[in-house]
């Protein structure tokens, strides 16, 4: 068994995830169009929220991606802290703007959700402010990345940015808790509470959080692969304008 | 096409923002990972050229 | 240590950034929100205390970008990295520098603008209280920002875009005190909380605020 850390190595990184790479986007696409398919045509109305509910397919998966994604960025950024793999800093820059879509997503779907249900867009409930906060955290991590011109330093910087970020987003959690009580239900489709959604709605439901899950990986494996090249390209051309000095 | 009932309007806006926003991001990383990929191949030629 | 506070708080007076321009922001963010709410006291006196938070948390972030800036680009912080001083020490003095110029006079003029949002009398000492205790987190929360943005160039918005999410919490439990104390409620859980995250944020972000800045020297 090759050990993880093989990975390390940015040609057999590449190597290896292009070969699975078409393998998991068209898993992706077919459990992404094959649940909101479902979702959407063949699911019953909720009795109380109506057709809403079939918002719930795009919107739980989202929200826990975007969370997910950020705790991958945070791992990411540990490993590259410790143990200086290129590839880890490269995926975790390469997973932030995906987390960030995955935010807004999960917020604009909260949103129309809860325009009928709640009667408002937009409360300052503490699910939905953490979100946005989150949003922002996501925000200030892409702009420091390119803000910066030299790889290694961008990395070093963003990752410290993202451990501390990861304590202070807790700490607002917990703050934004404290300071509202809201209106928000408790997570209804975690995995050991299955007993809360019926079966009808929690079945494409699970097939949507896989989708999800797929794509991300997906995304991430070209995004990476894309961020490695750029960074041999620049390299390259340093070199280049180095030899002709 | 379901019946959506009076929320046909929520539904498919969230449905239709959701989706442009995930083909959009899987549109642009496939287009940069290509044109990076390009690039990359273009100055990996100029180099085995030059030595 | 003591030789680099004097040192920091001397140039922060002769350039007359730090005092002045911080407390004047203050002072006018507090003055332009009955422009824009409406002059009616009930209302006021009911939002004082979180507009005087949201002012003294803006006004701590104009100066952010001066705690390490002009440092770096004079050179002054690589003799510092490579002084006796822990980098840490350092980072710390410079924070505790820009709370004595900014983050204490907010507080000592907190009051006489807290008087011009009606702010009802009880609420004068969970004010004061709180952003005592909650200004320096805003201070060190700041170096760091300011550590992570100092080798960009025009650095500022993306400061600020950093920094503010990660004030949110000083911010909740900051002006969380001062509304229950402007309404005579107990406020003894979000004082604990607004001390346990200024505490915590002092103990551990120098030590970020150095590894950024030994990133940035390198």
């Amino acid at each position: 068994m090759a050990s993880l850390w093989e990975y390390a190595n940015p040609l057999k990184f590449m190597r290896t995830t292009e070969r699975i790479l078409p393998a998991v986007s068209a898993l992706a696409a077919l459990c992404l169009v094959g649940g909101l398919v479902w979702g959407f045509f063949f699911t019953p109305d909720d009795f109380r929220q109506g057709s809403t509910v079939k918002i719930f397919y795009i919107h739980v998966p989202s929200a826990m991606m975007a969370v997910n994604i950020w705790v991958m960025m945070l791992v990411t950024s540990l490993v590259w802290i410790i143990r200086r793999h290129h590839v880890s800093a490269l995926a975790a820059r390469a997973a932030a703007p995906i987390g960030a879509v995955m935010t807004v997503i999960a917020l604009f779907t909260g949103a129309v959700w809860g325009q009928p249900m709640w009667g408002t867009w937009w409360a300052w409930d503490p699910r939905l402010t953490s979100f946005l906060i989150l949003f922002l955290f996501y925000l200030g991590y892409i702009a420091l990345w390119a803000a910066i011109e030299d790889d290694d330093t961008a990395a070093d910087l963003t990752s410290v940015l993202c451990l501390v970020g990861s304590v202070f987003a807790l700490l607002s959690r917990y703050a934004v808790n404290f300071w509202n009580q809201g209106l928000h239900q408790g997570a209804s489709l975690s995995l050991d509470k299955e007993e809360n959604v019926a079966d009808v709605f929690w079945y494409p439901a699970l097939v949507c959080i896989a989708g999800f899950i797929l794509l991300f990986v997906a995304l991430v494996i070209v995004r990476t692969n894309t961020e490695i090249r750029a960074r041999r390209m620049r390299a390259l051309l340093a070199r280049e304008r180095g030899a002709d000095a | 096409m379901p019946d959506l009932g009076k929320y046909a309007l929520e539904v498919l806006s969230a449905y239709g923002v959701s989706l442009v926003l995930i083909v959009g991001i899987v549109l642009l990383s496939v287009a940069r990972s290509r044109r990076v990929r390009a690039e990359l191949e273009a100055v990996e030629a100029r180099r085995q050229r030059n030595g | 240590m003591i030789a680099l506070l004097a040192r920091d708080l001397r140039l922060a007076v002769r350039a007359g950034g730090g005092f002045g321009l911080g407390l004047s922001f203050f002072l006018i963010v507090v003055v332009l929100v009955p422009f824009g709410v409406g002059p009616e006291t009930g209302l006021l006196s009911r939002i004082a205390p979180g507009v005087l938070w949201v002012a003294a948390l803006l006004a701590c972030l104009l100066s952010l970008d001066r705690i390490f800036a002009l440092d770096y680009e004079d050179g002054s912080l690589d003799l510092l990295a490579t002084s006796p001083l822990p980098l840490e020490g350092a980072a710390a003095v410079k924070a505790l520098a820009h709370w004595l110029t900014t983050g204490l006079p907010l507080v000592l003029a907190a009051p006489v603008l807290a008087l011009l949002m009606n702010l009802p009398w009880q609420g004068y000492a969970p004010l004061m209280l709180s952003l005592l205790l909650g200004t320096p987190a805003l201070s060190v929360i700041g170096a760091f920002g300011a550590a992570l943005t100092v080798g960009i160039k025009r650095g500022g918005l993306l400061l600020s875009l950093l920094v503010l999410p990660l004030y949110v919490p000083t911010l909740i439990f900051g002006a969380d005190v001062a509304r229950r104390g402007a309404e005579g409620q107990d406020f003894t859980t979000p004082l604990m909380m607004l001390a346990g995250i200024s505490f915590g944020a002092l103990a551990l972000l120098p030590f970020a605020s150095a590894a950024v800045l030994r990133v940035n020297l390198r």
